[in-house]
C-alpha cells in the first residue's frame, strides 16, 4: 500500500479499526506524508534528504477515562493491538473532567490543496529548480544558501459516531539568502505554494540578487520612531504572535493581550485600525487549507479581526460547553484583507521612511501587551521624497503589532508569504505604518 | 523538536494553533522504556552489514548509527494532569563517501542485513547524484578506530525506572504549592530522555552509549484583578544530564540569597513556593527607568547569553556560511582568529568548550561520527583562540582531528556541527556575590532566564530575565521590573570587570536548541559563576495597548 492513502482506502483502513473497538466512544486519526528536501550553501548542495511519515492513532474513551495509543506500521496485528492498548491505558487512566466525547457526523465544505504536480516532484525536480537558481548567483559571482522542501501528504479521521473525514495536500517551500562575496550585502526570498508549478526558483533568486546588490553600502540612521513599509515577509511574522493568541481560554483566564480588568475580555471591542480584517478561510485557492479541524469540527470562513475589532476566539469545545457558547476551531490558515495600492505607489507617497524586506529573530518581551523584540536583515533601505535613497544598517525594533496596527497609514495587494519564523504559510498585504519603534542598531549584514 | 512545538506541548505558552505535530515517534507504554534495546552483538552484525555494502558500492568512507530514542513528558496545571505520553522511535541512518560527496539515507525499525545494505546502497547512490553539484570534494580529518567500546551517563536512579504516579504527584504538589502561595495559574512539566546510540564506521569504531537528560519545569501566573495585570515566574531549573536523582537535594546543592538558586540537585516544591510569591511581588514591583547600569548575572540567567553570544557565534559552520539562509553566518570570522588579537571579551574571560563536563547535556563519550570528546579553549584572556569543527571542517582551521561536535538528533537526521557546552571559566581569585553586589554604585542583579533575541551575525543582542533587583550603593534595594538589556556581543564581553569564584559556579542550558533545515534539536549546558558586566544599556519595556 502507498503511503498516501486514497480517500476510499482511508475510509476501508479506518473502518477496520474501528470495529475492534469495545470501549464507549473510539475516534482514529490517520495521516501518511513524503517529505523531500534540498539544502545548498556556499554555492553548492551540502545535504539532501528525504522523509516518510505515517501515523495511526487510536483514542478510546470509558466514561471520562481516556487512552491514546499510536502505530506507525499498520500490518493486521498491530492494527487489532492499538486499539487494545488504548484500552488499556484508558482503563488505567484518571478521569479528564475535560473530555467532550466524539462529535455527530459533521459537513465539511470542499477544498482544493491537492497537487499532482508536487506530489510528483522527485529528487530531480528539486535538484533542477536549485540549478536553476545556483547558475544565476555561480555567474554573478554571489553566494547562495537556500532551502527547498516539498510535501505531499493526507490526513482522515473516523469515530464511534460515524463521523469521517478525509484531506489530502500538498506544499513546497523556497527559501534563498543570496550575499556578495565580500559579506557587505545580503538579500532573502521565500516562497510557498501548493502547486510547484506555480515555483519559479529563477524569478525568486533574481528578487534575492537585487536585494543583495541593492543592501551594499549601508549607512547608519539613528534609532528612533519612523514610518515603516512592511513587505508581506517582515509583516507575516509579527501579525502570526496575534494569530497564535487568539484564544479565549488565557483570555477567559486573564493572562493575554485580549484579557481586560475585572476578568473581561476584549471580545467585540475596537483594539487596531478598522481597515484592519483577520479572516481564515479554508476554500481560499491562494491558500487553500484543511475543511476540518483535527477534532473533526467544519472550518468555515470565519472573521477573527474584523473592522479592528475582536469578532472571533478560539474556543476548544471542553470551554465552549463551559462557557455555554458555541466552539470555534484553531483556524487552519490565516488571511489579510489587504487595499489597492502597490508597493512602488506606498515608496512614493512617503516623504521619510524605511522600507522594511524581512524580520528576525522574533521574540515576545511581554504577553500583556504583545511586545515583540527583532531585527531587520537581507535588506533594508531608507525611503525619502518617494525615492528609495539608499540601503541602511540593520535596526533592532521593540514593537507591538496591536499598536502597530493602529498606526496603520496604507495597506497593499495580499500575497502568499512564508513566515521564517513558523515556516506556516499566510496571505498578507505589504503595510505602511508610522511610529514604528527602533531601539538599536546592529552591524550584522 | 522545535522549541515552540515544547511550549505548545507543555501548556507553557497560551497560543498553539497550527503547529506541526511532533515527530517523536510512536506512543508506547511506560513499561517499554525499560525495556532493553537491541543486543550490541546484533548491533555489530547489522552496521557491518551497511559498512560493507557501502564499501562494495564505492564508498571511500561509512558510518551507521543505530538509535533508539526515548521520551517521556508528563504535563500538569493547577489540579489536572493534561498529558502522560512515553515515546520510542528506533531505526538507522547511514552515512557515506562516495565521489567526494556526502550521501545519507535512514530507514525506520531497521532490524535485518537486507535492509541495512540498501539503505547504505540509497545513501552511496546519493552521494554520486549530489557530487555532480559539488565543488570541491569532502576532507577528512584523521581519526582512529576504537574497536567495540561503550560509555554511559554517570546517572545515579534512572527517571524512566521511576513510576509515573510519583512524578504526577510531585508536580502537583508543585502546583499546590503556587497556588497556596498566591498563584493564580500553573503549569509544570517533566521531561525525560534517553539516547541508546550504537555507532560504527569504517575507521574500526563500534560506539554504544547511553544517554539521560531531564528537565523539569513550571511557570507560575500571579493576576492582580483591579488592573487586569498579569506576571509570570518561570522555574529557576536547569535542563540537565542527570537521571532523576536531579529531584533529590541535598543542603549544599541550594545557592541561597535574595532567593533559592540550585546546583546538582533541584528542589521543585521550593523553588514553586518562591516563585508564586514572586510572581505576585512582580505585579507590583518599580518599573526601570531606562539607562546605563552594572549587571550582576547569576548563572540561571548568564548561560543564556554566553548560548546566543558565544556558541553561536563561534559554530564554525556558520562561520563559514553554511547556516547563512536561517541561523545566519558570524561576526567571529576567520580573519579575527587568524590574527591572534582579537579581543573578544576582557582580561577576566576565558571561555571553553568542554563535552565532558559531568552531569551536563553536552556529555558524551564519542561523538556522532566517532570522535572522542575533549575540552579546550575558545576565548583564552579575552582572546578569540579556536572555534567549534567536525571532521569535514578541522582542516580549514588548520586542525590535525576534530574537535567532536558531530550530532544528530534522531537516526533519521543527519549529523552535523552541534554545539559543545560551552562555559565561562570561574574567576581565579575567590570573590563571593555579596562581595560583588557591595562594589556596584547603580546596577541590576539579574536571575534566571527570559526573552532572549539576537541578530543573525551576533552583534547585537537584547535580554530579559525572571527576576530583576535593583541595586543601589552597595545594597539590593528592592524588586524592578520591564528591565531588558541591550548591548553589542563584543561590547558586552570587553565589560566584564568581575567573576565570582569557583564555589557559585553552576550549569544552566537549553533542552531544546534549533538549528539547520530542516531544524534539528540539541541539548546543550553553559556553566559560569555570577558575572558583573559595567555600564549596559538597559531598556524599559512597559506598553499599553
Amino acid at each position: 500500500m502507498s503511503v498516501i492513502l486514497t480517500e476510499s482506502e482511508a475510509k476501508a483502513l479506518l473502518q477496520k479499526v474501528l470495529s475492534y473497538s469495545k470501549a464507549d466512544e473510539c475516534e482514529i486519526n490517520l495521516s501518511g506524508e513524503l517529505r523531500g528536501n534540498l539544502r545548498y550553501a556556499r554555492n553548492e548542495v551540502s545535504t539532501s534528504g528525504s522523509l516518510i511519515n505515517q501515523n495511526l492513532q487510536v483514542q478510546s474513551a470509558f466514561g471520562k477515562k481516556v487512552g491514546v495509543a499510536t502505530i506507525d506500521e499498520f500490518s493486521e496485528e498491530s492494527l487489532e493491538k492499538v486499539v487494545r492498548r488504548a484500552e488499556e491505558l484508558a482503563r488505567l487512566a484518571p478521569e479528564n473532567p475535560e473530555y467532550v466525547g466524539v462529535l455527530e457526523p459533521q459537513k465539511y465544505v470542499t477544498t482544493k490543496g491537492f497537487f499532482e504536480s508536487t506530489s510528483n516532484a522527485s529528487p530531480e525536480t528539486r535538484a533542477t529548480a536549485v540549478l536553476k537558481s545556483l547558475e544565476l548567483t555561480r555567474t554573478q559571482k554571489l553566494t547562495a544558501a537556500g532551502f527547498l522542501e516539498n510535501q505531499s501528504g493526507y490526513s482522515a479521521m473516523m469515530n464511534s459516531k460515524g463521523l469521517f473525514a478525509y484531506y489530502p495536500s500538498t506544499s513546497v517551500n523556497f527559501s534563498l539568502t543570496v550575499r556578495t562575496e565580500d559579506g557587505t550585502g545580503s538579500g532573502y526570498v521565500a516562497k510557498g505554494y501548493s502547486d510547484i508549478s506555480k515555483l519559479d526558483t529563477a524569478a525568486a533568486t533574481k528578487i534575492a540578487i537585487q536585494k543583495s546588490l541593492g543592501s551594499v553600502g549601508a549607512k547608519a540612521l539613528e534609532p528612533g520612531k519612523y514610518t515603516v513599509i512592511l513587505e508581506p515577509t517582515a509583516a507575516a511574522v509579527l501579525l502570526e504572535n496575534i494569530f497564535f493568541r487568539m484564544d479565549a481560554r488565557s483570555a477567559d483566564e486573564g493572562r493575554s493581550f485580549l484579557s481586560k480588568q475585572g476578568g473581561k475580555t476584549k471580545m467585540g471591542e475596537k483594539i487596531m485600525d478598522e481597515r484592519v480584517n483577520f479572516y481564515s478561510d479554508p476554500t481560499n485557492p491562494d491558500l487553500p487549507s484543511s475543511p476540518w479541524s483535527g477534532d473533526g469540527q467544519p472550518q468555515e470562513k470565519r472573521y477573527w479581526i474584523e473592522k479592528g475589532s475582536v469578532k472571533n476566539m478560539h474556543y476548544s469545545r471542553y470551554w465552549a460547553q463551559k462557557n455555554n457558547v458555541k466552539p470555534v476551531p484553531f483556524p487552519g490558515n490565516m488571511i489579510m484583507d489587504g487595499g489597492t495600492a502597490t508597493l512602488d505607489e506606498m515608496i512614493k507617497s512617503t516623504k521619510q521612511g524605511i522600507l522594511v524586506t524581512k524580520l528576525w529573530y522574533i521574540r515576545t518581551v511581554d504577553p500583556q501587551t504583545l511586545l515583540l523584540t527583532g531585527l531587520t536583515r537581507d535588506g533594508t533601505f531608507y525611503i525619502e521624497n518617494g525615492k528609495i535613497k539608499h540601503p541602511i544598517k540593520n535596526f533592532r525594533f521593540n514593537e507591538s503589532p496591536v499598536i502597530m496596527l493602529n498606526n496603520l497609514e496604507t495597506l497593499g495587494k495580499p500575497e502568499r508569504v512564508v513566515s521564517t519564523e513558523s515556516d506556516q504559510n499566510y496571505l498578507i498585504p505589504p503595510m505602511k505604518i508610522r511610529e514604528f519603534t527602533f531601539s538599536s542598531l546592529s552591524d550584522a549584514v | 523538536m522545535k522549541r515552540r512545538d515544547f511550549i505548545q506541548l507543555a501548556g507553557l505558552g497560551t497560543g498553539a494553533f497550527m503547529l506541526p505535530g511532533l515527530a517523536m515517534g510512536r506512543n508506547v507504554a511506560p513499561e517499554a522504556l525499560l525495556a532493553p534495546g537491541l543486543d550490541v552483538a546484533v548491533k555489530k552484525r547489522l552496521a557491518d552489514a551497511a559498512l560493507n555494502a557501502a564499501k562494495a558500492k564505492g564508498a571511500s568512507y561509512a558510518d551507521v548509527r543505530i538509535g533508539r530514542y526515548l521520551n517521556q513528558f508528563v504535563v500538569t496545571r493547577e489540579n489536572k494532569v493534561q498529558n502522560i505520553v512515553n515515546t520510542e522511535s528506533y531505526g538507522v541512518g547511514v552515512r557515506v563517501i562516495a565521489n567526494g560527496c556526502w550521501g545519507f539515507a535512514a530507514v525506520v525499525d531497521a532490524k535485518n542485513e537486507a535492509q541495512m545494505a540498501k539503505a547504505a546502497e540509497d545513501a552511496v547512490a546519493i552521494a554520486k547524484a549530489n557530487s555532480k553539484l559539488m565543488k570541491e570534494p569532502v576532507q577528512l580529518a584523521p581519526q582512529k578506530g576504537f574497536g567495540e567500546v561503550s560509555w554511559k551517563a554517570p546517572i545515579k536512579k534512572n527517571a524512566f525506572e521511576v513510576p509515573i504516579q510519583e512524578k504526577v504527584d510531585l508536580l502537583l504538589a508543585v502546583n499546590n504549592a503556587a497556588m497556596t502561595n498566591g498563584a493564580n495559574y500553573v503549569n509544570s512539566v517533566m521531561f525525560q530522555v534517553n539516547e541508546q546510540k550504537y555507532f560504527a564506521s569504517t575507521d574500526g569504531s563500534y560506539i554504544d552509549q547511553d544517554i539521560h537528560r531531564i528537565f523539569p519545569q513550571f511557570n507560575v501566573t500571579a493576576i492582580d484583578p483591579k488592573s487586569g495585570k498579569f506576571q509570570t515566574r518561570n522555574a529557576l531549573s536547569a535542563p540537565m544530564g542527570m537521571g532523576y536523582d536531579y529531584l533529590q537535594t541535598n543542603p549544599s546543592d541550594k545557592v541561597t540569597g535574595i532567593t533559592t538558586r540550585y546546583n546538582k540537585g533541584y528542589d521543585m516544591l521550593e523553588d514553586a513556593t518562591s516563585a508564586a510569591q514572586q510572581a505576585k511581588e512582580k505585579l507590583t514591583a518599580k518599573s526601570v527607568e531606562a539607562g546605563k547600569y552594572d549587571l550582576i548575572l547569576d548563572p540561571s540567567h548568564l548561560w543564556l547569553t554566553i548560548h546566543e553570544s558565544v556558541g553561536h557565534p563561534l559554530e564554525l559552520d556558520r562561520v563559514l556560511g553554511y547556516e547563512a539562509n536561517f541561523a545566519g553566518t558570524s561576526f567571529a570570522t576567520l580573519d579575527k582568529w587568524q590574527s591572534k588579537n582579537f579581543q573578544y571579551g576582557s582580561k577576566e574571560v576565558n571561555l571553553v568548550a568542554d563535552k565532558l563536563q559531568v552531569g551536563s547535556l553536552g556529555a558524551v563519550g564519542w561523538d556522532d561520527e566517532g570522535v572522542n570528546t575533549k575540552k579546550w579553549d575558545l576565548v583564552k584572556d579575552g582572546v578569540l583562540v579556536n572555534y567549534q569543527a567536525t571532521r569535514d571542517q578541522a582542516h580549514i582551521i588548520g586542525e590535525k582531528e576534530s574537535h567532536g561536535c558531530s550530532y544528530a538528533d534522531s537516526w533519521s537526521s543527519v549529523q552535523f556541527q552541534r554545539m559543545p557546552n560551552v562555559s565561562l571559566a570561574a574567576g581565579k581569585t575567590p570573590l563571593s556575590v555579596e562581595d560583588m553586589i557591595k562594589d556596584v554604585k547603580k546596577g541590576i542583579y539579574i536571575i534566571g532566564d527570559g526573552s532572549f533575541s539576537i541578530d543573525q551575525q551576533r552583534y547585537n543582542f537584547q535580554f530579559g530575565g525572571q527576576l530583576f533587583y535593583e541595586v543601589k550603593d552597595g545594597k539590593i534595594v528592592g524588586m524592578l521590573n520591564d528591565v531588558a538589556y541591550q548591548s553589542n556581543t563584543q561590547e558586552f564581553w570587553n565589560s566584564c570587570s568581575q567573576v565570582c569564584d569557583d564555589r557559585d559556579y553552576r550549569l544552566g542550558g537549553s533542552f531544546f536548541d534549533g538549528k539547520g533545515q530542516p531544524s534539528q534539536s540539541s541539548a546543550v549546558s553553559h556553566g559560569s559563576s555570577t558575572t558583573r558586566f559595567n555600564g549596559v544599556n538597559v531598556i524599559n519595556t512597559a506598553r499599553k495597548i
